[in-house]
């Protein structure tokens, strides 16, 4: 007996709404016969998981704390992986722009400037920028794979970053850790509140989805990059450029990586540190696709992501879970969203043939 | 005599279309029964039931007069019931005899295979050498192939799906007459088309699909084109008039000594391709599909940027250097043959379609789509050419063949092109859309544009065309005159034996696949 996979003509707009409840409920129903074989109870850890995180403002400053730059990097990708231009390597985008707006808001002379903060984000967006010009330039002319060069400059990326906070900007008075000194206090995005950790940065954010959306939907570049993405044949029919597609791709992609590294050097953490990001550049790449390549869809999906590590840390805490027991859940749930996406798009059906 | 085959009330609906509809039509043994239709009409699913590759919803199938209790693709082998689809399911890299082998029961003994091979391509006239590699045949000799594949099974039934789509005219009667040969030795034939002029000598007796349904049957070589096409369509075919015509003084496309490098082994090189088209002219271009139609289209159209400007002149001004968009700027029209995924995107709908080439109406503002300029243009075109869309918000895949190429070309044409091009015309589109199609294209000509068509459809190119060039091998034969020439002559010139350079170029083509 055989399967193949087959696009359906035209997916049902219900069924395109209802997926993500469907997947959550699948989620619920597998999670807690999983956690009562493990003895824990499942409405109490389902409600540490997604409820509790929410209920204190802590919780929630955090959340959208986290949300933040995974928003803003998926809104980013959203624009190449729409054209089928694959940037994987967000994360090291990210850290080549955390380490830009760092280096200028410690060495820069114009220190005591209000222009500090903004001369910072502007380093940190051309700095993401120009690491995701470098896989665009080789691709479009020489044709290499953005997917393995995005990636592997990656790793180049987070040696730099190792070099720099072991070596020459690492702090004097640190206590050897390696780590920059603080950023001065201008060179640091003011918080709503000071009991909590959230930021003005969360604006650039809302921009930026506003911005994608715009963009993607409305705006004829937009336009011809998704036919190029959808149906290359078409884009050469139509003339479109390929190579456009390429530089804009990787150009948004990274600049806004390197914007999410600028609001996390100068938000939360206030310094560089080896540990500058946890993974956001490549959870984005979920999130783009939860939120199925679009700019509301991806707002859902970071914030879903966030709730997940927030959920992740609550029931380690509090219940005692072990971490990979959290791991486990988080990616049952992703499992299910994926998959029940893919069917509204797609359908598996048995083929009859019979071989011998 | 019992029926070789007998069908009783066969049905199966998917969602939204009867494909079938109460069909029943009865093959007697040695008989070459004809299913006629147009594209859409339910041949190719009926095909299939008949065939076990779907099931049917409703009704039965008799073999030999026993009732088939259960259907599939193992049990039509073992009745004899063999296909030949119209697109080939060969592997390229592979010999014919291993091809061959991957389809036959039992142990594979290569060595004796290929001598089966030889004698049964011997003694049906498809001569075939098992040890070349698929990628250097033609698709003629790839179609003899999967012939051969069935006939090696001795089959009872042989069903032919639109069989003589890549045949030249010559290679048409070598397959009749073998098709001719197995049907004397008792095997019955079905044999799927909608040239009615080739079922007419063919065929014993033709069953005509409508919508699904049976709208009659007829003794072909009895009944008349006119009354087999009327069943067909439902009613009579518009008639085609072709006006005389007055020439533009100078040429408005002209292709000068166009060569172009193929990028895949299995495609063709253009050499030293010369066309000039004038305005208020069709010209066609002939030929056996794969001789470089496809590089010269894209040449052409801008798809694919030749090496020099003047390679491509457009209206006097060299263009070879500009891509798709460009060209269409300055005028240049171009209705490319795969309509999905090519000239339109499948998922979007027609006014995001619309958008693709007609952008450039005044559709964009501040880098902004407007979206409502495209749904008002979209709407136009499917009132004034007649496109059957339940409105500019239809998905492209969700319209037939013929009616989306309506769009296309609609679309196009509302640009105001000088020259336009266009690739396979008629290709999977019903006889009423392509007589629509055609006279649209005689149209455009006689208002003093040039257009260029491209097709394998010999027939349609002798209706509608001024001049007529061939192209095999990738070299382009001198025009010649519509009035002047006959099927044959360029039925020769598509086999590459008419002239005098496309005889050695043949050669050398070969000769490079053989190294």
């Amino acid at each position: 007996m055989l399967f193949k996979i087959e696009a359906r003509a035209e997916p049902s707009r219900e069924m395109a709404i209802a997926a993500p409840l469907i997947a959550t409920g699948l989620t619920v129903v597998l999670s807690s016969l999983f956690f009562l074989s493990l003895g824990y109870n499942p409405a109490m850890t389902l409600y540490t998981f997604f409820i509790e995180p929410l209920t204190t403002m802590n919780g929630i400053s955090e959340w959208l704390l986290k949300a933040s730059p995974l928003i803003l990097i998926a809104c980013g990708l959203s624009v190449g992986f729409r054209a089928n231009v694959w940037n994987i390597g967000a994360e090291g985008q990210l850290i080549m722009g955390a380490i830009a707006a760092t280096g200028v808001g410690l060495f820069a002379p114009w220190q005591e400037s209000p222009l500090l903060l903004p001369s910072m984000v502007v380093a940190g967006v051309l700095a993401g920028g120009a690491w995701a010009a470098i896989p665009a330039f080789l691709k479009d002319r020489m044709n290499t794979n953005e997917i393995l060069v995005t990636l592997m400059l990656t790793y180049v990326a987070a040696l730099i970053l190792s070099y720099l906070v072991h070596g020459p900007w690492r702090d004097p008075d640190g206590f050897n850790f390696p780590q920059t000194a603080l950023l001065p206090y201008n060179g640091m995005f003011e918080v709503f509140d000071y009991s909590y950790r959230l930021n003005t940065s969360i604006f650039f954010t809302i921009a930026v989805v506003v911005i994608t959306w715009l963009f993607t939907e409305r705006s004829f570049m937009g336009y011809k990059m998704s036919v190029g993405g959808v149906a290359p044949a078409a884009a050469r029919f139509a003339g479109f450029n390929a190579s456009t597609s390429v530089w804009i791709g990787l150009l948004a992609s990274g600049a806004a990586a390197g914007l999410a590294g600028v609001m996390e050097a100068t938000g939360p953490l206030g310094q560089l540190s080896p540990q500058i990001s946890p993974g956001y550049g490549f959870a984005a790449i979920i999130v783009a696709f939860i939120g199925r390549l679009h700019a509301f869809g991806i707002v859902l999906g970071g914030l879903l992501l966030s709730l997940l590590y927030l959920g992740g840390e609550a029931v380690q805490m509090s219940l005692g879970l072990p971490s990979s027991i959290a791991l486990i859940f988080q990616g049952l749930l992703l499992f299910f969203l994926l998959a029940s996406n893919f069917l509204v798009n797609f359908r598996i059906r048995r083929t009859d043939v019979r071989t011998r | 005599m019992t029926p070789r085959l007998d069908l009783r009330g066969i049905r199966k609906s998917y969602p939204g279309v009867l494909a079938n509809d109460d069909i029943s039509l009865s093959v007697l043994p040695g008989e070459i029964h004809a299913v006629l239709g147009e594209n859409g009409a339910g041949k190719s699913t009926l095909m299939k039931i008949i065939y076990g590759a779907i099931p049917a919803d409703a009704g039965q199938i008799y073999c030999d007069g026993k009732l088939l209790p259960e259907h599939g693709p193992a049990i039509s082998r073992e009745l004899g019931i063999e296909m030949v689809y119209q697109h080939f399911a060969l592997f390229d890299s592979i010999t014919v005899v291993e091809n061959i082998a991957l389809s036959m029961p039992g142990r594979m003994d290569l060595k004796r295979l290929a001598v089966r091979i030889r004698e049964i391509s011997e003694r049906y006239g498809l001569p075939i050498d098992p040890d070349r590699l698929v990628l250097s045949l033609s698709v003629g000799e790839r179609q003899r192939v999967e012939i051969v594949r069935c006939l090696l099974r001795h089959p009872r039934l042989l069903i032919l799906d639109e069989p003589t789509s890549v045949l030249t005219p010559q290679a048409v009667q070598k397959l009749f007459e073998t098709l001719r040969q197995l049907s004397e030795e008792g095997c019955s034939i079905l044999y799927i088309s909608h040239k009615l002029d080739e079922v007419r000598e063919l065929c014993h007796s033709a069953t005509v699909l409508r919508g699904g349904k049976v709208t009659g049957t007829a003794n072909p070589s009895e009944a008349s084109s006119a009354e087999l096409a009327r069943l067909m369509v439902g009613d009579d075919l518009p008639e085609i008039t072709v006006q005389p015509t007055e020439l533009s003084h100078g040429p408005l496309l002209a292709v000068n000594n166009l060569n172009v490098r193929s990028e895949t082994a299995t495609g063709t090189s253009l050499k030293a391709v010369n066309l000039e088209v004038y305005g208020g002219e069709i010209v066609g271009i002939a030929g056996v599909s794969g001789n470089g139609q496809r590089e010269l289209a894209a040449a052409i159209s801008g798809e694919k940027i030749a090496s020099a400007p003047e390679d491509v002149v457009l209206d006097g001004r060299p263009v070879g250097h500009f891509d798709a968009g460009r060209r269409r700027d300055l005028g240049l029209g171009f209705v490319p043959e795969e309509r999905l995924g090519r000239g339109a995107v499948p998922s979007y709908d027609l006014s995001e379609n619309a958008l693709l080439t007609a952008h450039r109406l005044g559709m964009v503002r501040h880098g902004m789509a407007m979206r409502s300029k495209a749904r008002d243009f979209a709407s136009g075109v499917i009132e004034k050419f007649n496109v059957k869309a339940s409105g500019p918000d239809a998905k492209a895949h969700g319209l037939s063949g013929g009616n989306l190429q309506k769009f296309i070309m609609g679309r196009e044409i509302e640009l105001s092109p000088r020259v336009l091009l266009v690739a396979q015309p008629t290709w999977g589109v019903d006889v009423g859309a392509a007589a629509y199609v055609r006279q649209t294209l005689i149209d455009l000509s006689r208002s003093g544009r040039a257009v260029i068509v491209i097709s394998e459809e010999l027939e349609e190119l002798f209706e509608i065309c001024d001049r007529l060039c061939v192209i095999c091998n990738g070299e382009l034969s001198s025009p010649l005159s519509r009035a002047q020439t006959s099927a044959e002559a360029v039925g020769l010139l598509m086999t590459g034996t008419g002239g005098k350079a496309a005889g050695r170029g043949a050669q050398t083509e070969r000769d490079r696949h053989v190294v």
